[in-house]
C-alpha cells in the first residue's frame, strides 16, 4: 500500500527522505521501539477485552431465567469481572507507559531534527544561505518540524496500532468462526482498494489546495504589509475582488477534496453493515444448521471484531493521508538536511595570518555556476598591509562581492585571492575570519546587552578594551549616556538604537577582533559626516597596521584613502588617489560633482 | 521608519465588553447555522437517520441472538422443523428490518457528510471573504496597533480552528450527542440503578478529562509559547546568519539554540504525554465500569432487587446482557467527545480572535464631496462630463442647506491651520502645525526620525484624523471629502515599497487599473525603471513574488515611483522615495521625477538634503513642531538647525 502511494513525478522518493530523517531518531530509538511494543500490548489487551466480554455475555445467556444458581452466577461474573479488571489494569498500564514513551520518542526525534537542521544551517556558506530565504529557513525549523513530529507520533502510535488491531482481529475472527471469517478476507481488500483510490484521488487535490492556501495567505500578507499602498491608491475593492476570486477558487477545490474524503465514512459504514448483515443472516442459518458448529456467542464476537477490523483500516488510511499531506514539509526539511556546505576547511589549514596584505590575482566570480554573467571579471589588485582602500561605485557594481571574497564568504570561480601571501582557501576559516574583520552592509545586532553584542568580536575582551573600541567607533558617548551604559539591552534586530548608532556599534564589534584587515561595507551611511570623519581618524591612529577597506556611497568617506577603486559592472574601472581620480575617472568625477555641487550629501 | 513613528502602544480593544455578551465560539457557530440553515437542518436530519443504524442494529442483533440462543439452548435436536421454520422466518424478518435500518443509515451518513463538506467549505469561504473584506476597510490605526504576525495568524491558524470546529467537531459532537442521548434513554428504560452507576462512571470520566486534559492543555499552551520563543530565536539567527559566519559565532549560537530546544522538548514531552494518556485512561475507566455494572447487575439479580423500569420488575439476566453492550457504547461515545476537547479548546481561542477582528470598527467615511471629471463650458463654468470629453478634475460639492451643487477645480492647494495630532490622546505628536502648499509647489520636511514628518503626510490623506485645527484642500475641509476621492487625488511613494504578486506590468498598473501597456512603459521610462526592467529575462512580464524579494531595494523604489507616475495624481507625497537609490541613479531618477513633479503639489521627505534643496519651502521639524521654515538659501543664511544638518554637524536618524 505504502509503495504504490509514491506519486511518480516526485523527484525524491519517500524512502530517501525517510532514510535521511530517520538518522535523527538516535537516542530515541529505545523509546520508539518501547512505544511500538507497548502500543502492541495495549492493542492486544484491547482486542482481548471484548473477547472476554463476549464470553461473559455468552455465559450469562446460558443461565436460564428460571433456574439461576445464584452462587454460580456470582462466581462467573466475579471470575470474568476479575479477568477483565486485570486486563483493564494491564491495558491501562501499557497505555500509560506507551503514551509517555511515544511522547518522549516523537518529541525527542523532533528535537534532534531541529538540532540537526540548525547545526546544518550553521555550517552553510554564503552560497548556501543565498539559496534559501530567511522566512523559509524559519518555517522549516518551526512549523515544518512540528508537523513532522505529529507524523512521527502517528507513525509509532496509530500506524502500529491499526495494523496490529487489524491482524489481531482477523486472527481472532478466524479462530472463532473460520466458516464465516472469510467474509472479511473478501471485504478487506475491496475496502482497501476503495480507500486507496480515494486517497490517491484526494491527496493531490489537497496538496494543490494547501499550495493555494499558502498563496492566499501570502496575498493577505501583502495586503497587511502594503495596506498604505492599497489605501493610497484606493484599491480596497480591487484587492477584495482579487481575494474573493482566489478564495472561491480554493473553495471549489476544497469542496472536491473534502467530498472525496467524506466518502470514506459511508463506505466504511456500508462495508461494516454488509459484514454484519452477512454474519447475522448467514450465521443464524449456520446456528440452525445441525452440520455446523457455530454458536450464538460467536456471532456477536465476530461482529465486534468486524467493527475493529474496518475501523482500523480507516485509521490506517487517515495516517496515509496525513503523511501524504505532510510531504511538502518533509521535502522542505530534507532539502536543508542534504544541502552540502560549499565551503570547507582545508586539510592542513594555515592557522596564522602573517600580515594584512591582499592580492587579487585574475579573479573572476559568479554567484551560481550556471549564471550567465560574471559578478566580477578578471580583477587584479594588490593591497599592502596598513593601507586604506576606498571603494566607490553604483548599486550592483559588485563592490560587496569583491570584499566578500577576502574573508572567503564565497570561493572565487577563477583566479585566487591571497591574504598575507597565502591563498584564502588554505587558511583555517576561523583564523581567516578572525583576522579579516568585516562590517557587513546588512548590519545585525542581537538581543542581549551592548556588552554581549560587542563581545562577539572577542569573547575575552576586557571592559577597557570594549570602551576603547567604542571610542574608536565613536559609540562611547551615546552608550555612556544610556542609564545602564554597556549593560543596556539591545532588542531583537537592534530596534531600540538608531541606524547610525547601530552602525557604530557594529564597527566597534569588528574592531574588537583586532584584525589584520578591517572591511567596512557601507558601514557609516547613517552616520553624519563629522562623526564619520572622526571614526576614520580613530581607525588611522589606533589601528595603523590594519589594512582598512572602506566601501562608501559618499566621496567624503573615501577621499583620504591611499587608493580608491572605482567599480562599475563587476570591474575595477579606475584606481588611484582622490586627486588622480578627479582627473582620470569620469565616473568618480561625476559622483564627486553631484555630491559637492550641493555641498556634500547628507544622509 | 514610518512604522516607528506610527507605532502606538497596544491598547485593549474597545469592543471587549460587547464581545463578552456572547461567546465567540457560539457566535461563529450560530452564524454558520444561520447562513447555512438548510444545510444544517438537512445534516441534522441525516445524522439522525445515520445513527438509526448504530442504535437499532445492536438492539435487533441482540434480540435475534437472544431468541436464537434461547431456542438452541437445549441443542438443535429438540427443535421441530416448524420451530426451525419459524426461526428462519424470524431471522429473515429481522434481517429485512436490519437492511431497512442500514439503508437508512448509509443514506443519512452519505448525505450529511457530503452536505457538511460542501456547507462547511462554503462557510469557510464566507468567513475568509468576510474577514478580508472587513480588514481592507479597517483604518490604518488598526495596522499600527497590531503586529503583522498576529493578523496573519488569524488567517492561518485561527480560521483553521474554525474549519476543524465546523467540519469535524460539530458533526462528531452531534453524532455522539444523539447516540449518547439514545443510549442513555435505552439504558434508563432497562434499569435505573445500573444507569446511575454508569452516570457515576461518567462523572469520573469528566473529572479525568478535566484533570488530565487540563494538564495537557496547560502544557500545550506552554509549548506554544516556547515554540514562539524558539521561532523568535531562530528568526534572529537566520537574519543574522551572515554576521554569525563572519564572527565565527556558530558554536555559541548552537549552544543557545540547544538550551531553548531542550526547554521546548521538556514542555513538548509533557504536553504530549498527557494528551496520549487521556484515551487509555478513559477507555479503561469504561472497562472497569463494564465490570462494575456486570457485578452489580448480578448481585441485584441474585437478590431479586426491585427494578424501577419500564420492561421488567427485577433485573433479569436478559437485561444485564442487553445493558452491558450499551455501557460499552456509552463509554466509547464519551471518549470520542473527549477527543474533541482539544480542538474545541483551540476553537475557543481561535474564534475569539476571529471575532475580535470582525468587531474592529471600520474606517468611517462621512465625506460627501466627490471627485469628478469635468470641463469648462462656453461660459467658463465647470460642468461635469464623461471621461472622454473631460479636460479637468473637479470637486463636486453638494450643499445640503441650499440643495445646490458647486464645482471646484482640483488644483492641489493644501493648507493646514494650527493642526494638533495625537496617536494616543495623552501624547500629542504634532503641535500647532500650519502650512500652505500652493498648487505646483514643492514642500519638503526635514527632521529626525520621530519628528512627525510622515505623520503630517498621513493627515493629508486622512490615514489619521487631526485632533485639532483645520486642513483645507482646494479650500474644502478635507473631512467633507470622501476618503476614496481624496486619496485618488494623492499619489504616494513610500520608503517601504510594497509590491504585489503579479508581473512588473501589473505592479505599475496598480496606479491606474485601466492604463495601457504603453502608458505603463512610459511611466517606467519616466522613473528610469525601464532599463533594469528590460534587462530582466522576461522584461515587463517578470513575475514578482514575495514582495519583490528578487529585486534590489533600489529597483523596488523605482517601480513604486513608476506606479505613482502612472497614477498621475495632482498631489504627490514622496516619503523617502529615493533613499535606497545610489547617487548616480538618483540623479537620473530625479530628472524623471522633476518631469513628474511639474505642475503638481509635492510633499517630500528625504534624508538626503540634496534631494530637497530646490524645494519652494523647507520645514524643519523637531518633536512635532516646525522649528524653521524657508527656502534652502534662507535657511542656510539663518545658520540654524538646517544649516547644522546641512554642514554635517548633526546626525539625521
Amino acid at each position: 500500500m505504502k509503495k504504490k502511494k509514491v506519486p511518480k513525478e516526485e523527484k525524491v522518493g519517500y524512502l530517501q527522505i525517510a532514510k535521511e530523517l530517520s538518522k535523527c531518531v538516535r537516542q530515541y530509538k529505545t523509546p520508539s521501539i518501547l512505544s511500538i511494543v507497548f502500543i502492541g500490548l495495549e492493542t492486544l489487551f484491547e482486542c482481548l477485552i471484548p473477547f472476554v466480554m463476549a464470553q461473559l455475555i455468552n455465559t450469562l445467556t446460558k443461565y436460564d431465567e428460571s433456574g439461576v444458581n445464584s452462587n454460580e452466577l456470582l462466581t462467573t461474573v466475579l471470575l470474568y469481572g476479575g479477568i477483565l479488571l486485570a486486563m483493564a489494569v494491564c491495558s491501562f498500564a501499557c497505555g500509560l507507559f506507551a503514551g509517555r514513551v511515544s511522547a518522549k520518542a516523537s518529541v525527542g526525534f523532533a528535537t534532534n531534527l531541529r538540532q540537526d537542521l540548525f547545526y546544518k544551517i550553521s555550517a552553510f556558506s554564503f552560497t548556501n544561505i543565498d539559496k534559501f530565504s530567511v522566512s523559509s529557513l524559519v518555517t522549516r525549523q518551526t512549523t515544518d518540524i512540528t508537523y513532522i513530529q505529529l507524523c512521527y507520533m502517528l507513525l509509532i502510535r496509530i500506524a502500529m496500532r491499526s495494523p496490529l488491531m487489524l491482524i489481531f482481529s482477523v486472527v481472532m475472527a478466524a479462530v472463532m468462526a473460520p466458516s464465516m471469517a472469510w467474509i472479511y478476507a473478501l471485504l478487506i481488500p475491496i475496502l482497501a482498494v476503495i480507500f486507496l483510490f480515494l486517497i490517491v484521488k484526494a491527496v493531490p487535490i489537497f496538496t494543490r489546495v494547501f499550495d493555494r492556501y499558502d498563496e492566499l495567505n501570502e496575498s493577505v500578507e501583502e495586503n497587511v504589509r502594503g495596506i498604505r499602498v492599497v489605501k493610497t491608491y484606493t484599491r480596497e475593492d480591487f484587492e477584495k475582488k482579487k481575494f474573493f476570486k482566489a478564495s472561491d477558487d480554493m473553495r471549489d477545490q476544497f469542496v472536491v477534496g473534502e467530498r472525496l474524503l467524506a466518502l470514506t465514512n459511508p463506505f466504511l459504514t456500508f462495508f461494516m453493515y454488509v459484514s454484519m448483515l452477512f454474519i447475522v443472516w448467514f450465521g443464524s442459518y449456520l446456528v440452525l444448521d445441525p452440520n455446523s458448529s457455530i454458536e450464538v456467542g460467536q456471532i456477536s464476537a465476530l461482529i465486534t471484531y468486524g467493527a475493529q477490523i474496518l475501523s482500523s483500516l480507516m485509521m490506517l488510511s487517515m495516517v496515509f493521508v496525513m503523511i501524504a499531506m505532510s510531504t511538502a514539509c518533509l521535502r522542505r526539511v530534507y532539502e536543508v538536511l542534504v544541502e552540502q556546505p560549499t565551503i570547507h576547511n582545508p586539510e592542513n589549514p594555515v592557522k596564522e595570518v602573517k600580515d594584512g596584505s591582499i592580492v587579487f590575482d585574475h579573479v573572476s566570480f559568479k554567484y551560481r555556476p550556471d549564471a550567465e554573467k560574471f559578478a566580477l571579471s578578471d580583477v587584479n589588485l594588490t593591497i599592502h598591509p596598513g593601507e586604506t582602500i576606498g571603494i566607490i561605485g553604483g548599486t550592483g557594481s559588485s563592490k560587496s562581492t569583491l570584499v566578500n571574497l577576502i574573508s572567503r564568504f564565497y570561493d572565487v570561480s577563477e583566479g585566487k585571492v591571497l591574504v598575507g601571501g597565502v591563498d584564502v582557501r588554505n587558511y583555517d576559516i576561523e583564523t581567516l575570519r578572525q583576522n579579516v574583520s568585516m562590517v557587513l552592509q546588512k548590519n545585525v545586532l542581537f538581543s542581549g546587552t551592548i556588552k554581549e553584542n560587542l563581545r562577539w568580536g572577542n569573547k575575552n575582551a576586557t571592559d577597557e578594551e570594549i570602551k576603547e573600541a567604542c571610542h574608536i567607533a565613536q559609540a562611547d558617548t551615546f552608550v555612556e549616556s544610556f542609564p545602564k551604559k554597556y549593560d543596556s539591552p539591545i532588542l531583537q534586530g537592534g530596534t531600540n538604537v538608531s541606524g547610525g548608532q547601530k552602525q557604530r556599534l557594529c564597527i566597534a564589534r569588528a574592531i574588537l577582533k583586532k584584525p589584520k584587515v578591517l572591511i567596512m561595507d557601507d558601514s557609516t551611511s547613517a552616520v553624519d559626516t563629522k562623526t564619520d570623519a572622526f571614526i576614520r581618524e580613530g581607525l588611522k591612529s589606533s589601528l595603523p597596521g590594519t589594512t582598512k577597506i572602506i566601501i562608501a556611497q559618499r566621496v567624503s568617506s573615501v577621499q583620504e584613502a591611499d587608493k580608491i577603486l572605482v567599480m562599475d559592472d563587476g570591474k575595477i574601472v579606475n584606481m588611484g588617489t582622490h586627486e588622480e581620480l578627479l582627473r582620470s575617472s569620469p565616473i568618480y568625477k561625476e559622483i564627486y560633482d553631484l555630491q559637492n555641487r550641493v555641498g556634500g550629501e547628507q544622509k | 521608519m514610518t512604522t516607528n513613528t506610527a507605532k502606538v502602544n497596544k491598547t485593549p480593544s474597545l469592543n471587549e465588553p460587547k464581545a463578552k455578551k456572547k461567546s465567540p465560539l457560539l457566535r461563529i457557530l450560530f452564524d454558520y447555522i444561520k447562513m447555512h440553515h438548510v444545510a444544517f437542518i438537512v445534516s441534522v436530519i441525516c445524522i439522525f437517520f445515520s445513527i438509526v443504524g448504530n442504535i437499532a442494529a445492536p438492539v435487533i442483533l441482540g434480540s435475534v441472538t437472544t431468541e436464537l440462543g434461547n431456542a438452541t439452548k437445549n441443542g438443535l435436536a429438540t427443535l421441530t422443523p416448524e420451530q426451525i421454520e419459524d426461526l428462519h422466518n424470524m431471522i429473515q424478518t429481522n434481517a429485512f428490518i436490519l437492511i431497512a435500518c442500514y439503508v437508512c443509515s448509509i443514506i443519512g451518513n452519505f448525505a450529511y457528510s457530503q452536505v457538511t463538506a460542501i456547507a462547511g467549505q462554503e462557510y469557510m469561504n464566507d468567513l475568509r471573504r468576510h474577514l478580508f473584506s472587513h480588514m481592507e476597510d479597517l483604518p490604518i490605526r488598526y495596522f499600527d496597533r497590531n503586529d503583522k504576525g498576529d493578523i496573519m495568524s488569524v488567517y492561518i491558524n485561527d480560521v483553521d480552528t474554525v474549519r476543524q470546529l465546523i467540519i469535524q467537531s460539530l458533526n462528531t459532537i452531534m453524532i455522539c450527542g444523539l447516540t449518547f442521548l439514545s443510549v442513555f434513554v435505552l439504558m434508563a428504560i432497562s434499569s435505573i440503578y445500573l444507569t446511575l452507576i454508569v452516570l457515576l462512571g461518567g462523572i469520573v470520566m469528566i473529572i479525568a478529562v478535566r484533570h488530565v486534559g487540563g494538564h495537557s492543555s496547560r502544557n500545550f499552551i506552554a509549548q506554544q509559547k516556547m515554540i514562539g520563543k524558539q521561532e523568535g530565536f531562530v528568526e534572529e539567527m537566520m537574519i543574522g546568519l551572515k554576521v554569525i559566519k563572519s564572527f565565527c559565532h556558530e558554536e555559541e549560537s548552537k549552544r543557545d539554540f540547544d538550551k531553548i530546544n531542550a526547554e521546548l522538548q521538556d514542555v513538548g514531552t509533557k504536553a504530549n504525554s498527557y494528551a496520549n494518556i487521556l484515551m487509555p485512561i478513559l477507555g479503561n475507566i469504561g472497562n472497569i465500569l463494564y465490570v462494575i455494572v456486570a457485578v452489580v447487575g448480578a448481585v441485584l439479580n441474585i437478590n431479586n432487587v426491585y427494578n424501577p423500569s419500564a420492561i421488567a420488575p427485577t433485573i433479569t439476566i436478559g437485561i444485564i446482557v442487553s445493558f452491558l453492550p450499551m455501557v460499552r457504547q456509552f463509554t466509547n461515545t464519551a471518549s470520542e467527545i473527549a477527543n474533541q476537547v482539544n480542538s474545541i479548546a483551540m476553537a475557543v481561542g481561535g474564534t475569539a480572535r476571529v471575532c475580535a477582528m470582525l468587531d474592529e470598527p471600520k474606517e468611517v467615511d462621512d465625506g460627501y464631496v466627490t471627485l469628478v471629471r469635468a470641463k469648462y463650458d462656453d461660459k467658463g463654468n465647470i460642468v461635469e462630463c464623461p471621461e472622454k470629453e473631460s479636460t479637468i478634475w473637479a470637486w463636486k460639492h453638494p450643499h445640503s442647506a441650499t440643495h445646490e451643487i458647486t464645482y471646484t477645480l482640483l488644483q492641489g492647494d493644501i493648507r493646514m491651520f494650527d493642526v494638533d495630532f495625537a496617536y494616543n490622546p495623552d501624547k500629542i505628536v504634532l503641535h500647532h502645525i500650519s502650512l500652505y502648499a500652493k498648487p505646483g509647489q514643492k514642500v519638503a520636511f526635514v527632521g529626525a526620525t520621530g519628528a512627525g514628518k510622515t505623520t503630517i503626510t498621513n493627515l493629508i490623506n486622512r490615514f489619521y484624523d487631526i485632533a485639532d485645527g483645520k486642513v483645507r484642500y482646494d479650500g474644502i475641509n478635507i473631512n467633507k471629502i470622501r476618503k476614496k476621492d481624496l486619496r485618488r487625488s494623492l499619489g504616494m511613494v513610500l520608503q517601504d515599497t510594497n509590491l504585489f504578486s503579479g508581473t512588473i506590468m501589473d505592479n505599475i498598473r496598480y496606479g491606474k487599473l485601466d492604463a495601457t501597456d504603453e502608458e505603463c512603459k512610459a511611466a517606467a521610462k519616466l522613473a528610469n525603471a525601464d532599463s533594469f526592467i528590460e534587462r530582466l529575462p522576461k522584461g515587463y512580464d517578470t513575475y514578482i513574488t514575495n514582495d519583490g524579494g528578487n529585486l534590489s531595494q533600489g529597483q523596488r523604489q523605482l517601480l513604486s515611483i513608476a506606479r505613482a507616475a502612472v497614477n498621475n495624481a495632482p498631489v504627490l507625497i514622496l516619503d523617502e522615495a529615493t533613499s535606497s537609490i545610489d547617487t548616480r541613479t538618483e540623479k537620473i531618477v530625479t530628472e524623471g521625477m522633476d518631469n513628474l513633479m511639474k505642475g503638481r503639489t509635492v510633499f517630500v521627505i528625504a534624508h538626503r538634503l540634496s534631494t530637497i534643496q530646490n524645494s519652494d519651502v523647507i520645514m524643519v521639524l523637531d518633536h512635532g513642531t516646525i522649528i524653521e521654515r524657508g527656502t534652502h538659501d534662507e535657511l542656510i543664511a539663518k545658520k540654524g538647525t538646517y544649516y547644522q544638518l546641512y554642514t554635517g554637524a548633526f546626525e539625521l536618524e
